[in-house]
């Protein structure tokens, strides 16, 4: 027998109507337009190459949406999903994942090309330039490549929050979470530390935690925040309170979850702009092997980075032993900071799924891992037998864990990487998981609540 | 000594839970033969793969390198006859198939399983081996679900069960127009009580669906090209369709074993202990029929759980741990388009005189939650919940206690299993139930694990 899945045979397009073709031909003619600014000069003025990117994305997200939803009970609707080209990996998805990934490499290692200071005087041009009028709007000051990126990646979080808001509407800590997140990335990821910048205070994303935030500790951050008077102090507290004592407290309490998928702008994009590549994520144990190692090595690097960064800073020896703390900074700067995080992170959505960052390389995600097995009050619990095996919730979760591999032995489900987000719990047709923070979670994780012989009734 | 030989014919849930028990209790050789797939795949799912929510490979409980793993030989084949006598299998060498597991000419046991399955039913219906005829219950019937209907304009499913609805989601999601006989007045109301009933069609009828009531079908009529081209319903009416879905139901699949002097009826007589009339042979799953079923079951379920149950029961019987079959309390659970079902203990269809019900549903008539419970003794015997999930570990233990009614009505937050953040629907069943009764019911328990462990500690220390 031919062990392949029989959506090969079915090529049909899973029924996008006139309006969804539209609204995706919209997005598309929208990436060529910037495709334009990038090779090009603006046709337009910079205030109408704004609003003409931004209205297009949103009003294409909106429509694709509102067509999506608008006939369809609430409920889990995956239907189509691996029949679809953009989402099952086929010719559009590897199209778009080179764009995107094309997209990050400019954007990290050659932001002239995309603008920046290419201007006599050092001005902007092309795209960087359509943000001029915004950025001296916020903060009296000309765009930066990172503020066109912030721009545009806050718009996605928002625009496609509200498709997953529609899209789950049928279930209340979906509705929440996504909130969250949007509001953390417009507000604390976004607005906040730019209109910091215009006052010309210190600024800093409040909830962007070290190690995921590497340069926490770099001499210029501290400095800035030491010179930046009480807000600045409060900063540097803040910013270590965060790590040792608000993050495990929560992290205790509710799991990685409070942070990976209510508070984290890496989770905030996943879950929204990448939920549709959630099931992309591969799910064997060889994975898990290469994830545990990967992740863990990225946390012992984070680690000794920002010791040698700190002994440095206090010492003023930038060498340590045989290696420059300065080389190291830019080595993760490098490796981890852009080119995992950000050009594979994002750029892979539509190859490898919406979490190869959080899964693979997040050392903030691996300490709150290492707390959440083992110091949280946070599990999955598995409703005893009910369990039918049929893949649902292993396939959509976007970290790889088999979840039915626990669930089929009536196993609760305590693992590193669930960030918690409860998709799994929503897309199983009987009501089998509940993510849920209590008491007693080693003993539950052992026990298997299937088995029926020897008597569960016992114990 | 010679290790003990195990041949287990079948690799569903009920044939694979006997192969991973015997794996855990013993060192004997094990089998697994299968003529329908390479490798075990859950078979509650073959509707997602034709609805795109999955690929086939995402229905397989395990990865691939498990069963060499732990030991497990597959074999892919169709066995032509077993000689019980003699203790071997004979494979039909014409029969080939695609495969990485090759069957042998014949195959030797000492102890044998079969865990056979089941076919979907056929009346005897004018016009039902036509093609486009079809039931949904191997990966096959999938694989001819998907061929024929393809670009059809319509539909039509024959009998009001759990497959007849998945079939109608299937078609559903693909956009392609259904019409679904039942014969009853109520779609599933020989398993369901009468307002449940009412939910689930309503429901149905609100995703587009066709559905004909109090409607059986008389005759499928044919095309030139040998073809379904529509049904004859008992009413007369004429409906247009080029599929043709029969769901009234399954029966095991015993036909290759009539003349082998295995005692069969409607399908593989077993004791207690799940072995047939001959020694060290059993029989589990959807192909056995119980001699003596244990009170209030019947002698054929077929049903995942109980497969399961079996596979591990048999399990232990042939390592040496005799085992009597004993599959606890009723529970079983479905979904209909978007609403789950999870029903534990006893809740029949219509309420015996000994048992009242007290019930609930949502104003939307999406949700509904029925407790029943003995007039008498007040105790619970049963819950029926519609597009709620609760705790069946706590609804056993409840049932199993003679709990009383209002004692779980006030610790009933503790068992409710819906998501974080939404709203308790639990707490206007017990409101029902204060209006209804005129007494009150002061809640002492909340949501979350925290609280359920507490009760579940309480029941088990009585």
């Amino acid at each position: 027998m031919n062990d392949q899945s029989l959506s090969i045979s079915n090529p049909t397009p899973f029924f996008t109507d006139i309006y969804q073709k539209i609204a995706l031909t919209v997005a598309a003619l929208t990436v060529v337009y910037i495709g334009l600014l990038i090779v090009g000069s603006d046709p337009l003025t910079s205030i109408a190459s704004f609003w003409l990117i931004t209205l297009s994305f949103t009003f294409a997200s909106l429509l694709y949406t509102w067509r999506a939803y608008r006939n369809k009970s609430a409920g889990i609707k995956n239907d189509g999903v691996w029949f679809s080209s953009l989402i099952a990996r086929g010719a559009i998805g590897w199209m778009v994942g080179i764009v995107f990934t094309t997209f990050y490499v400019l954007l990290y290692w050659y932001p002239s090309t995309l603008g920046l200071g290419m201007g006599a005087d050092g001005s902007n041009t092309g795209l960087v330039a359509v943000f001029d009028p915004m950025s001296y709007w916020i903060k009296g000051k000309p765009a930066s490549e990172w503020f066109m990126y912030g721009f545009f990646y806050s718009l996605a979080i928002l625009v496609l929050g509200v498709k997953f808001f529609v899209k789950y509407r049928h279930n209340t800590y979906h509705k929440w979470r996504t909130v969250s997140v949007v509001f953390f990335q417009l507000a604390f990821a976004f607005t906040i530390p730019e209109i910091l910048m215009g006052l010309n205070l210190p600024y800093n994303n409040f909830f962007n935690m070290w190690p995921l935030n590497y340069y926490f500790f770099f001499d210029w951050n501290i400095n800035q925040m030491i010179e930046g008077g009480t807000l600045g102090i409060f900063m540097l507290v803040w910013g270590i309170a965060l790590v040792l004592i608000i993050s495990p407290v929560l992290a205790y309490f509710y799991g990685k979850r409070w942070y990976c998928s209510w508070v984290c702008g890496c989770g905030g994009l996943a879950e929204t702009a990448g939920d549709p590549f959630r099931h992309l994520s591969d799910k064997s144990l060889k994975a898990w092997r290469i994830e545990r190692w990967m992740v863990h090595l990225v946390l012992v690097f984070a680690v000794v980075m920002t010791a040698m960064v700190l002994y440095s800073y206090f010492s003023g020896n930038s060498k340590v032993l045989f290696l420059d703390s300065y080389d190291v900074r830019a080595w993760y700067g490098f490796l981890i900071g852009a080119s995992f995080s950000g050009v594979i992170g994002v750029g892979f959505y539509p190859l490898m799924g919406n979490r190869v960052w959080c899964r693979f390389g997040c050392p903030a995600a691996a300490i709150l891992g290492i707390q959440q097995r083992f110091f949280s009050r946070f599990r999955i619990t598995t409703n005893k037998s009910q369990c039918i095996s049929c893949g649902n919730c292993s396939t959509y979760c976007e970290m790889g864990i088999d979840v039915k591999w626990y669930a089929q032995r009536g196993q609760d489900i305590i693992r590193a990487s669930c960030v918690g987000c409860g998709i799994c719990a929503a897309v199983c047709p009987r009501g089998v998981l509940r993510l849920e923070n209590g008491p007693g979670i080693s003993q539950r994780a052992t026990e298997q609540r299937v088995i029926t012989v020897d008597g569960y009734q016992d114990n | 000594m010679q290790r003990k030989k195990i041949v287990i014919l079948g690799n569903g849930i009920s044939g694979t839970t006997a192969a991973r028990f015997i794996r855990k209790l013993s060192n004997y050789e094990i089998t697994i033969v299968s003529e329908e797939t390479d490798h075990f795949f859950s078979r509650t799912a073959l509707m997602y793969i034709y609805m795109g929510h999955m690929k086939y490979e995402h229905t397989k409980p395990y990865e691939d390198f498990f069963w060499k793993k732990n030991r497990l030989n597959l074999i892919r084949g169709r066995v032509k006859e077993i000689d019980f006598d003699n203790k071997n299998l004979l494979f039909d060498p014409d029969k080939k198939f695609d495969t990485i597991f090759p069957a042998p000419a014949e195959l030797t046991y000492d102890y044998l399983i079969l865990a056979v399955g089941s076919q979907p039913n056929r009346f005897n219906w004018p016009g039902q081996d036509l093609n486009g005829v079809n039931g949904l219950y191997s990966f096959q019937d999938l694989q001819y679900m998907e061929q024929y209907t393809e670009g059809i304009e319509r539909g039509v499913i024959v009998g009001g069960g759990l497959i007849g609805v998945e079939m109608a989601e299937m078609m559903a999601s693909r956009k392609i127009p259904v019409t679904f006989l039942v014969r009853e007045s109520a779609f599933y109301s020989n398993n369901l009580p009468k307002e449940e009933a009412e939910l689930i069609s309503r429901h149905l009828k609100s995703h587009g669906i066709d559905l004909r009531l109090n409607t059986e079908l008389k005759e499928i009529t044919a095309d030139e090209h040998g073809r379904c081209s529509g049904v004859i319903t008992s009413k007369g009416d004429e409906v247009p369709c080029q599929f043709v879905g029969l769901t009234a139901g399954v029966h095991p699949n015993i036909d290759f074993l009539s003349n082998s002097g295995l005692q069969t009826d409607k399908g593989i007589l077993v004791d207690e202990y799940l072995e047939t009339n001959f020694k060290g042979v059993f029989a589990i799953g959807d192909c056995a029929q119980l001699k003596n079923p244990p009170e209030g079951r019947k002698p054929i379920e077929p049903v995942w759980y109980t497969g399961r149950i079996m596979g591990e029961t048999a399990a232990h019987t042939i390592c040496g741990k005799p085992q009597v079959y004993n599959p606890g309390i009723w529970f079983n659970s479905a979904k209909f388009f978007d609403i789950e079902y999870q029903v534990y203990g006893n809740v029949p269809p219509e309420n015996p005189p000994e048992i009242k019900s007290i019930y609930w549903e949502s104003e939307n008539g999406k949700k509904s939650i029925r407790i029943n419970y003995l007039k008498e003794e007040k105790c619970v015997t049963g819950f029926n919940l519609m597009g709620v999930r609760f705790r069946q570990e706590i609804c056993e233990q409840w049932i199993a206690h003679k709990t009383p009614i209002t004692e779980v009505l006030k610790n009933i937050s503790a068992a409710a299993f819906d998501p974080e953040l939404t709203s308790n629907p639990e707490k206007n069943l017990v409101k029902q139930y204060e209006i209804e009764t005129g007494t009150k019911i002061p809640s002492t328990s909340t949501r979350g694990w925290g609280s359920a462990l507490k009760v579940l500690r309480k029941l088990k220390n009585i």
